[in-house]
């Protein structure tokens, strides 16, 4: 207990505060957990819950997308299919949200890794518009269904919710989001000893053959990448399901996908942080717009928004703010204040 | 009468779907961008002919002539402004495009009115072909299709702006080191793809129920990339192919199954689906195995 609380410790003093970039994130997370103590306005809840539920959703296109490079346009699929399960389990079988969130990524993460099958061999455009194809394909079937067996054009309503209170909705999802994230940092962590995955993934989408020379079974990584990616987006969409009592067919629709993709690219692709300060930015931001008199402009102001930033920083506004305020030593890979002379660890010179 | 009227649906669908496809896989084929804005910009065009002529009471051609030359010119100006500076990010191109796309379609209603605009038929009346009477419009748009691919074809095949394009498809980094202006070429590229969708908006939305609306883009681009993945990406003659296949599709679904039309959206997806887990690469697509950035 000692040994993990001094570890605990030293991580802290030399992991996280001489590096700005952790340092922001630890704070934001605190922010994150001390908002309901702040304010309990149900719109400020309403946002931060979708906002935590949307980071989930976002942090797997990335892992999938960013990270071993299989461009999905069709995100929407994992995240319909959870919610689509979840609510079919409680429809069918009258299952609490406990039993329905499980089965709910059951469902959803299979059909997302039966539908992959025929994308693992495309190259990347194919494979993104390929993707793009199933959630189509999906939302025309559930409408087609008669409307006892899925619910139809109208979807399905009066879901158990997740929690008795918005504040403890908001909570669940919070934990739950940041839970996840950390366990796809980790996965997709290139530089951990344990796991090789974010390694095998980067290696993936940097040069597939080469990967695939060095003997790496790229086509069960990139299944388990779907898998994965799969996982936690149909978690988001359960969560989303359960929380606002309802699902649609709408979930299906394209623009799912897209906006998923603006967010992250928005933040900055390739980063488990720049997800999630792409939706607690952009989409929280383009919330406020909606209450106000422009919300006729909402999708202008995002679509200004989306040409801009990637004009001037085509990586992302974490990316960017982070290469601002860190600098990587050259020499022992170490992250450091932008401003120190020379590096915190073996003394090189910064300049 | 059924087997008559596939054909019909068929030819219709399949010549929009062609011009429209040509000139996305132009584009793609010339500088690997999906410009996902495409449709978009074929939506514009056919909200300023509605405008122009119905609105300001313009001659039709008069007014398809300005919203042609406008959307190109509009699609030049894109290219070189926007698009030409992030070219090098894959992911930053198609969310541009894709961004700029959902925002046209936002300021369609704010610009023109939420109502669906109507779009004239520039063609009135029909004419007996095979016994059957076949819209005039709809021989228009086949004629027009097949005529700009046709200039397509002459323009690559023939002259030196054509010679810079397929060099700069084939290889960009050598055709750059051979003297050329690899973006000056993309910019033209771009602007003869967007003016090929700015023609197929004052031909497409006035056979398709006489009217343009905001979200008249997705629908077209979701079965417009379903033709172009057919076909091979960057593949004219492919997308050309596949555009037929995919309204025979799509018509035969719609005639058979009446009361489940939509489904032909779906079925065309299915189509796809199975089409690349058969052939990865499209018909006529070429899998760029080589290209290894």
């Amino acid at each position: 207990m000692l040994r993990l609380v001094s570890r605990a410790l030293k991580s802290l003093r030399f992991g996280i505060l001489p590096v700005p970039g952790r340092l922001l994130a630890v704070l934001f997370f605190i922010f994150l957990f001390l908002i309901p103590v702040i304010t309990s306005s149900p719109y400020i809840m309403l946002l931060t819950t979708m906002a935590a539920i949307y980071t989930i959703f976002a942090v797997s296109w990335d892992v999938l997308s960013g990270y071993s490079g299989q461009v999905s346009f069709g995100h929407a699929l994992f995240f319909a299919g959870g919610a689509y399960g979840s609510a079919l389990m409680y429809m069918h079988f009258g299952l609490p949200p406990a039993a329905t969130i499980p089965l709910g990524i059951l469902i959803g993460t299979a059909l997302g890794v039966v539908t992959c099958f025929p994308a693992l061999r495309l190259r990347p455009p194919y494979l993104s518009l390929l993707t793009m194809a199933f959630p189509i394909i999906l939302e025309q079937v559930v409408r087609a269904l008669p409307a006892r067996f899925a619910g139809g054009d109208y979807g399905i309503r009066e879901l158990p919710p997740l929690a008795g209170s918005p504040v403890q909705s908001y909570y669940v999802c919070l934990v739950v989001m940041t839970v996840s994230v950390l366990i796809m940092w980790k996965l997709t962590d290139a530089g951990s000893k344990n796991i090789r995955t974010g390694l095998i993934f980067h290696a993936i989408r940097e040069d597939e053959i080469a990967a695939r020379a060095t003997g790496i079974n790229t086509i069960r990584y990139k299944i388990l990448a779907f898998a994965i990616s799969g996982i936690f987006a149909s978690l988001a969409g359960t969560l989303f399901a359960h929380y606002r009592t309802l699902v649609s067919p709408a979930y299906f629709s394209s623009f799912t996908s897209f906006l998923c993709i603006i967010w992250v690219v928005f933040g900055g692709i390739v980063s488990i942080y720049g997800p999630v300060v792409g939706v607690y930015t952009l989409y929280v931001l383009l919330d406020f717009v909606r209450v106000t008199p422009a919300a006729r402009y909402q999708t202008l102001i995002l679509t200004i928004v989306v040409v801009v930033i990637l004009l001037f920083m085509p990586e992302g506004i974490a990316v960017w703010i982070r290469d601002k305020i860190e600098r990587e030593c050259p020499r022992c890979k170490l992250s450091n204040v932008a401003w120190r002379k020379e590096c915190r660890a073996c003394g090189a010179s910064l300049r | 009468m059924t087997v008559q009227q596939i054909l019909m649906l068929t030819l219709v669908r399949g010549t929009t779907y062609a011009i429209i496809a040509s000139g996305l896989a132009l584009i793609y084929g010339v500088g690997r961008i999906v410009n996902l804005a495409h449709t978009a910009f074929m939506m514009l065009s056919a909200y300023l002919i509605s405008q122009l002529a119905v609105g300001y009471g313009w001659p039709l051609t008069a007014a398809v002539a300005v919203a042609v030359v406008g959307t190109g010119v509009l699609g030049l100006l894109f290219y070189r402004f926007v698009l030409n500076r992030v070219r090098e990010h894959q992911a930053a191109v198609l969310l541009i495009t894709i961004a700029v796309a959902m925002g046209i379609q936002q300021l369609m209603p704010i610009l023109f009115g939420s109502l669906p605009a109507p779009v004239p038929l520039i063609l009135e009346g029909a004419v007996p072909v095979f016994g059957f009477p076949v819209p005039k419009q709809y021989l228009l748009t086949l004629g027009i299709s097949l005529g700009f691919l046709g200039l397509l074809w002459l323009l690559l095949s023939r002259t030196k702006i054509g010679i810079g394009i397929r060099a700069v498809a084939q290889d960009t980094e050598v055709a750059n080191l051979m003297g050329i202006n690899v973006s000056t070429i993309l910019m033209i590229a771009m602007g003869i793809g967007t003016t090929m969708a700015a023609v197929a908006g004052a031909l497409v939305p006035a056979v398709e129920g006489g009217s343009v609306s905001q979200y008249f883009w997705l629908f077209t681009l979701l079965m417009v990339l379903v033709v172009v993945i057919l076909g091979g990406l960057g593949s004219l003659k492919g997308s050309f192919i596949a555009a037929f296949f995919v309204a025979f599709v799509q018509a035969l679904v719609s005639t058979l199954f009446p009361h489940q039309a939509y489904l032909s959206y779906a079925f065309a997806m299915v189509a796809m689906v199975v089409m690349l887990s058969v052939r990865p690469q499209g018909m006529f697509g070429t899998l760029f195995e080589e290209e290894r950035l």
